[in-house]
């Protein structure tokens, strides 16, 4: 590989996202303004605070300030890494974040592997088998799932297995009473298995249909009909030339999904109550909690931002046309 | 030693697909096709591009698309050719050399396309020995194994193209329009891997729009005519005037090209699916009958070749002139191919043209 | 191929345009139905009514009835027109959005460059997130909801605007055009509009089951419509104080509602995809 593209292109990624970062926290900032929302008077709620801590964080904020510096001044905080304080959880933003965004990072890889093999398998056999009931059941699970609220298929799942069955607590969260270090590796698996499963439903639906499509247009493709007719056949012509032509361009999609996965995991938090960052979100916008909402914003800006960025990658380094075609240019 | 390779006899090939608005019709691209190859022999079938001639090499393949659909029969070797046999011996007794860089699968590298599916790793061994054997003799060095198609260049992947048909030792080789784009000398070298081959005693169907590659290699040349075949004729009778050839398409066709009297005919080959109910030629036909507007002519042999024509024994006896044209219209005729690649406004337009010139010229 | 078979199936007889045609015309009826019946819908069956409460799916209440003795059936229904609306008038801010910045893109390249950037920005940011904050931003309520939809589905069809008019600007004809001394103008109404429109009209529809399900999804945070109207995001989130207690009905049946609207309306785009795109024709 040629380190030296890469490098640029690295560079070139990493300047992209601080403007990222930049436009986003000014539109975030600005949205959250113009809002009825005042982060120091809610901050503040009915606590006594003293005159000095109401100086400091009006400093932060840069009340009575002109819209201009105001914004400067918290573009200034975040690129020097001070989020502020959560009002929810009282300790700083970053922190609440790290710990939250751990336990949906775990939540959501889960799934997004789950989503990623079942979806593609799925979507292959749907495509060697067109038009078979095999194509008919997973194009119809497919659509009908790409359909569902991811809400409401999780509210299903609460009800099937944690009321009818009881297999599993209806409150998803830490045990009451129980320290989060304490919890058992156990106690936390039964705790991430239905999220999980719930939100790998989902993703699989994109994945499968997207897989399908492409190696059927594979499969109608010249030099599928030339493999044919030297004489190859059945699955050994699907590994030799479907899986080579679509497994690129589907883990490319997967990639380009964090951002439906990011959306999809603060609806299965919410109804689970997994103690995740989406959650944490929900609960930030419902309280007025502006410094963690917009702490979260930026995060899961940068995290779509990745993905979109290994994408990329992918494409422009891993497909040979791409990475000699280049090569060959200069 | 010759022996009949493939048989086919009256196959019809048509496609079903929306007319206009919600209407389906059904559209024939090949029409009662008939003609035989014997191995050592070259068959070349001369039609223009567009025509739907790459559909006979599918169909003798069985790599015909779903919507498409097949009737008439084939025989290979004296036995029945249907689909499963079709399966069971392509790549392998009948190989298909395609007509572009597309046929290859464009993410393997090209030496594990030429040898195909292997059964273990020994034949993997033998066959990549042998598929080196093949390059070398072709010129194509070491470094082309690790190419991936796009990037080779045209003259190297018809090389590879037609490598890949001699890796199993074939009887019969389809070669379906394996000329064009290319240079001169990549022509020649292209057409000679052909003779090669007839010379190793394998069959080849040429299947091609460029005339003058057809007269260079084939011994017999099937006319193909908006899905019909309308001549076979030998290769030798394309000589002198064309006396020796019969339906007035083919000495039309043989006396437009340059080193002959480079005359051109006016009109142009009905579309598929505006097929005539008489002959396919009766618009363009100086001497048509009455007979030849409502009826269809079917193949006939005559002496040692086959015609499609009511007037084929008169045509053959009397050598009937065809009507001769001003000579200021040549540039139009290098190939037969280029007038049917117009599309249909333009050559609609191009028919208007040569209608006004003629009347300037008179 | 097997015709036989099939001359009894007056359905599977027709072709595919045809029954393209009469999936299109019928589905658009049915929510066309379901958004006039909500206007005209009784109140009286959703007010509280103590005696009926709790009530599991009968003849009388096909959907059961919640804790306060309310027709599930007929608040269902007015949530779904209500959908419907938001989602229809979001699908309209959002296909304007991406119209103007299409057309614009085509003006010079900083232009296509800055919405270009635009797109990107727009897509990195987690939709489900940004509508939070724009429905914050606007103090919540229907109108906070429809914006902040609107304002974050544009992306997928301004992309498809952009290359389309590309494509079309470097072609043949426009560069004719552009050569006999047309004006910008004249070409964009003559050559590129009628292009465009079907891309348009397809884009829409296809917003739409993204809209009403994102409301959906906002309203059910506890963001989106205020807790006192019928949406089904409102139901849904209310339905899950009483899942322990076994009520199943309260979740199931608007949910699934929701689900077949969704569904219908991605049926309708689908169809009219394979008709006006001539990619998928002749099958």
């Amino acid at each position: 590989m040629n380190y030296k593209t890469l490098g640029k292109f690295l560079t070139y990624k990493f300047i992209r996202l601080v403007i990222l970062i930049i436009a986003v926290s000014i539109i975030s900032f600005l949205l959250i303004d113009l809002s009825p929302i005042d982060p120091v008077r809610a901050y503040i709620g009915e606590m006594a605070v003293s005159a000095e801590q109401i100086a400091k964080l009006q400093a932060y904020w840069g009340v009575n300030e002109p819209l201009i510096s105001k914004i400067t001044n918290w573009v200034g905080n975040i690129l020097q890494g001070d989020l502020g304080t959560s009002l929810i959880y009282r300790t700083p933003v970053v922190d609440v974040i790290s710990e939250r965004f751990t336990a949906s990072l775990t939540l959501m890889f889960t799934s997004w592997v789950i989503s990623g093999v079942l979806g593609f398998t799925l979507g292959t056999l749907a495509g060697m088998y067109r038009g078979t009931w095999i194509d008919k059941t997973v194009k119809g699970y497919c659509y009908i799932l790409l359909a569902a609220p991811t809400f409401w298929i999780a509210l299903l799942f609460l009800m099937v297995f944690s009321v009818y069955l009881g297999w599993f607590p209806t409150g998803l969260g830490v045990p009451v009473g129980k320290l989060a270090a304490d919890v058992t590796i156990w106690e936390w698996l039964v705790r991430l298995i239905l999220p999980a499963i719930t939100l790998s439903l989902l993703g699989v639906a994109q994945i499968a249909m997207f897989t399908r499509d492409k190696l059927i247009n594979v499969l109608s493709s010249d030099f599928v009909v030339f493999a044919k007719s030297r004489g190859e056949s059945g699955w050994n012509l699907i590994k030799r030339h479907g899986i080579r032509n679509i497994l690129l361009p589907a883990i490319t999609l997967q990639f380009l999904s964090f951002s439906e996965l990011f959306g999809g995991a603060v609806l299965v938090e919410q109804v689970f109550s997994y103690p995740g960052i989406g959650q944490a979100a929900v609960a930030a916008g419902l309280k007025s909690d502006v410094p963690l909402l917009l702490g979260i914003v930026l995060f899961s800006t940068i995290f779509v931002f990745c993905g979109n960025a290994i994408a990329d990658l992918i494409y422009k380094f891993v497909d040979p046309r791409i990475k000699e075609g280049e090569s060959y240019e200069q | 030693m010759q022996e009949k390779l493939l048989e086919v006899s009256n196959i019809s090939i048509s496609f079903l697909q929306y007319s206009a608005g919600l209407r389906q019709s059904n559209l024939k691209v090949i029409s009662d096709l008939t003609l035989d190859i014997s191995s050592g022999e070259i068959v070349a079938v001369l039609g223009s591009s567009g025509s739907g001639k790459s559909l006979l090499a599918h169909s003798i393949l069985g790599i015909l698309p779903s919507n498409a659909s097949l009737s008439g029969k084939m025989t290979y070797l004296g036995k029945d050719l249907n689909q499963k046999r079709k399966e069971k011996i392509r790549g392998d007794e009948i190989a298909l050399i395609p007509q572009s860089v597309n046929y290859l699968d464009p993410l393997m590298k090209v030496s594990n396309q030429v040898i195909g599916e292997c059964e273990n790793e020994e034949d993997k061994k033998s066959k990549l020995l042998k598929q080196r054997e093949i390059f070398e003799k072709y010129g194509l060095s070491k470094e082309v194994d690790d190419m991936y198609p796009f990037q080779l260049s045209g003259g190297m992947a018809r090389r590879v193209l037609v490598s890949t048909a001699l890796i199993s030792n074939p009887k019969l080789v389809i070669a379906d329009e394996p000329t064009p784009g290319l240079d001169e000398k990549s022509v020649e070298e292209t057409l000679n891997h052909l003779r090669q081959m007839a010379q190793d005693n394998v069959g080849v169907l040429l299947i091609t729009h460029d005339i003058d590659a057809a007269l260079s290699v084939a011994d017999k040349i099937a006319i193909f005519y908006a899905g019909y075949v309308i001549e076979i004729a030998n290769v030798e009778d394309f000589s002198g005037n064309g006396e020796n050839l019969i339906h007035p398409y083919t000495k039309a066709l043989y006396n437009a090209l340059p080193q002959t009297d480079f005359k051109l005919t006016t009109g142009h080959q009905p579309l598929h699916g505006e097929l005539p109910p008489g002959c396919p030629y009766f618009e363009r036909c100086d001497n048509p009958t009455e007979k030849c507007s409502n009826n269809l002519p079917i193949l006939t042999e005559i002496s040692d070749k086959k015609v499609r024509c009511y007037r084929a024994n008169e045509f053959k006896n009397n050598n009937v002139a065809i009507k001769e044209e001003s000579s200021d219209e040549l540039h139009h005729t290098d190939e037969i191919g280029s007038f049917e690649e117009l599309n249909y406004s333009e050559k609609l337009d191009y028919i208007e043209e040569k209608d006004s010139s003629k009347e300037a010229g008179v | 191929m097997n015709s036989e078979k099939y001359k009894r199936f007056a359905f599977k007889k027709m072709n595919l345009r045809t029954k393209t045609l009469l999936i299109i015309s019928l589905t658009a009826l049915l929510l066309l139905a379901i958004v006039i019946n909500s206007f005209f819908i009784d109140t009286s069956s959703i007010t509280t009514n103590f005696p009926l409460r709790n009530m599991g799916p009968s003849l009388e209440h096909l959907f059961g009835t919640d804790w306060m003795g309310r027709d599930m059936f007929t608040r269902t229904m007015k949530g779904l027109g209500l959908s419907i609306q938001v989602g229809a008038f979001a699908s309209i801010i959002s296909t304007i959005i991406a119209v103007v910045l299409g057309l614009l893109s085509s003006m010079n390249k900083y232009i296509d460059l800055f919405v270009n950037w635009l797109i990107d920005l727009f897509s990195s940011i987690p939709h489900l997130l940004l509508i939070i904050l724009i429905s914050i931003c606007l103090g919540g309520g229907a109108f906070g909801v429809i914006v902040g939809v609107g304002l974050t589905h544009w992306t997928s069809l301004a992309r498809v605007l952009r290359a389309e008019i590309k494509q079309i600007n470097t072609s043949e004809y426009v560069k004719l055009s552009k050569n006999l001394g047309k004006s910008k103008l004249w070409i964009a109404r003559k050559h590129l509009l009628p292009l465009i429109l079907t891309q348009i009209v397809i884009g829409t529809i296809l917003i739409f089951p993204h809209a009403i399900m994102h409301e959906a999804s906002v309203t059910f945070l506890g963001f989106g419509l205020s807790p006192h109207e019928p949406a089904i995001g409102v139901i849904l989130s209310e339905s899950m104080k009483y899942l322990a207690t076994g009520s199943w009905w309260l979740a199931f049946f608007p949910g699934l509602s929701l689900l077949i609207i969704v569904l219908l309306f991605d049926l309708i785009g689908d169809n009219l995809q394979k008709i006006l795109d001539p990619t998928n024709a002749h099958e």
